[in-house]
């Protein structure tokens, strides 16, 4: 069957990170699983911390920005291949 | 008189702007430092000289210590004030701007150190025979000897991370299978967020009142205090609206606390402006929270009802100069409120950072602290709170009325601000009654 691509964008600008304390690990790797609802990753904004989360169940093909990156409301954060 | 001739000031937004004003007043030329999202801000133009010390992010600017330093060098600014918040409650910079001549315009860094550790300012305090919440006397090394303490203390208890902060590294538990699960999370967290794993457990106090008392202390060994600040009307934990006098106490309670207040600080060796913060429970009880050894948000109402700069006082103490008033010297009149503007959804709190459009503000009988001016860009890297509006009046109903009058003629476009929530909690019966605790925004449907 084949795939399709389901993006993952940001609803608000802010800061990005992929891991939920700087000394943990990622929440998610490229090429993993995911269900609808898995939290991916973190924006902060304004000193408040919003969940990035799967909207579609897949596999996570990408990430398009790097841990700390400034994003501008949405701009995309991640590519899943919907099987 | 001048006390400096050249100061830093290690902040941005509303409270850069107004420790500008006062240095300029009194003749000191000052210097901003900023970051690249900030290079159109106000303060950055109306401050003598201006530093950029990187990018957006606070890490990479604000809170970076060795960039402020190196601003500070560049300049020849004699003192640093921190403001509140970034690096005004971290030793390491106290101890940096020491260790370079400069002089940091707060306590020194062993004070500063050693309240920020909640479990080393709890014991301080007991020493000096101020009420601290019931609790254990220090950390907890296991989920076992917590569970025996919790026994003893009895159930509901806070479980807290001594060097936590702003609602961080603290869980209510209610039970010993609740402890027993959140042990090791609050122990985890507290060592990411603030590199120190203590934890202790306090009785849980319910539904409390949040007041605190604005206090200076020279290098001489005066210690005075400027009265109280009632700072219940909270949202997540974060202050929304404060006012002195407290509505909630009488004028016995009030002098026993307030002489408490002033105990704690002898106790502790501070210099400097400082706020001891309490909380009260139902049946007027008080004990110590904590003490924030800065500049607090919320000084202005304290100034509307005493007439003291207190950015004034801060920069005549840190130059080394005795306190300008005795305690007896030092009166109150009236009533002042502050409302915070927050540039965040009303009803959720969700952050709206954005660009102002238009900002209409009232001119007359109020004080406005802001950030920003029309056209401003609300950046998503730092607090949402845009401005304050702080206004007086002979007693308390009559500030209320003030308070709604300026509200009314405020106006922003462009982005979301509490706006409606403030004028809704202004006309609410319950606040003008007096008779609200920090769950009041909770439990009380305020926007329909």
């Amino acid at each position: 069957m084949p795939s399709t691509k389901s993006q993952v964008l940001s609803p608000i600008p802010g800061v990005f990170y992929r891991k939920p304390a700087p000394d943990k690990e990622v929440f998610i790797k490229e090429g993993d699983a995911v269900k609808s609802g898995d939290v991916i990753g973190l924006v902060e904004v304004m000193k408040n911390f919003y969940e990035i989360k799967a909207e579609t169940d897949g596999v996570l093909e990408s990430f398009l920005v790097n841990e700390e990156d400034i994003l501008d409301a949405g701009q995309e954060i991640a590519v899943i291949s919907v099987q | 008189m001048s006390y400096f001739s050249k100061v830093l000031i290690a902040n941005r937004g509303e409270i850069a702007r107004r420790i500008i004003r006062t240095c300029h007043r009194l003749g000191i030329q000052t210097v901003a430092v900023y970051s690249e999202a900030d290079a159109q801000a106000p303060f950055v133009s109306e401050a003598s000289e201006a530093v950029c010390i990187g990018p957006a992010q606070a890490k990479k600017s604000y809170l970076d210590v060795e960039k402020v330093i190196q601003a500070a060098k560049q300049t020849r600014a004699e003192a640093i004030h921190p403001g509140y918040g970034f690096l005004s409650e971290n030793p390491q910079f106290a101890e940096r701007c020491e260790a370079e001549g400069i002089v940091f315009i707060g306590p020194s860094a062993d004070v500063i150190k050693r309240m920020g550790s909640k479990l080393e300012a709890r014991s301080e305090m007991q020493k000096a025979g101020v009420p601290v919440v019931p609790g254990s006397a220090g950390q907890i090394g296991s989920v076992e000897e917590a569970a025996a303490l919790a026994e003893e203390l009895g159930y509901p208890l806070m479980l807290k991370a001594s060097a936590g902060g702003g609602g961080i590294g603290m869980q209510l538990v209610r039970d010993q299978e609740e402890l027993e699960k959140a042990f090791h999370s609050t122990v985890q967290k507290a060592e990411s967020f603030f590199n120190d794993g203590a934890v202790f457990l306090e009785k849980w106090v319910a539904d409390p009142r949040h007041i605190e008392v604005q206090v200076a202390a020279d290098r001489f060994g005066n210690v005075v205090h400027l009265y109280e600040r009632e700072c219940s009307i909270q949202r997540r934990n974060q202050k929304v609206i404060e006012e002195s006098p407290s509505p909630f106490l009488d004028e016995s309670l009030r002098q026993q606390l307030l002489e408490a207040a002033v105990r704690g600080v002898k106790e502790m060796g501070y210099t400097n402006a400082g706020t001891m913060e309490f909380i009260f429970d139902g049946d007027k009880n008080f004990y110590f929270l904590e003490m924030n050894t800065r500049l607090q948000v919320e000084h202005p109402v304290t100034e509307e009802i005493t007439g003291v700069d207190l950015v004034e006082w801060q920069l005549k103490i840190a130059a080394g100069h005795e306190l300008p008033l005795r305690q007896e010297e030092i009166k109150k009149a009236g009533h002042s409120i502050e409302c915070r503007l927050y540039a965040e959804d009303p009803k959720t709190f969700f952050p709206s950072p954005g660009t102002i459009n238009q900002l209409q503000l009232p001119e007359e009988e109020v004080r406005l602290d802001f950030g920003v001016i029309e056209g401003s860009v609300v950046s998503p890297f730092y607090d949402p709170m845009i401005g304050k509006i702080i206004v007086h009046g002979t007693e308390r109903l009559e500030a209320i009325k003030k308070m709604e009058q300026a509200l009314a003629e405020i106006e922003v476009q462009g982005l979301k601000t509490n706006l409606p929530l403030l004028e809704s909690i202004m006309r609410n019966d319950q606040f003008k009654s007096g008779d609200y605790t920090t769950q009041f925004l909770e439990k009380t449907e305020i926007l329909s």
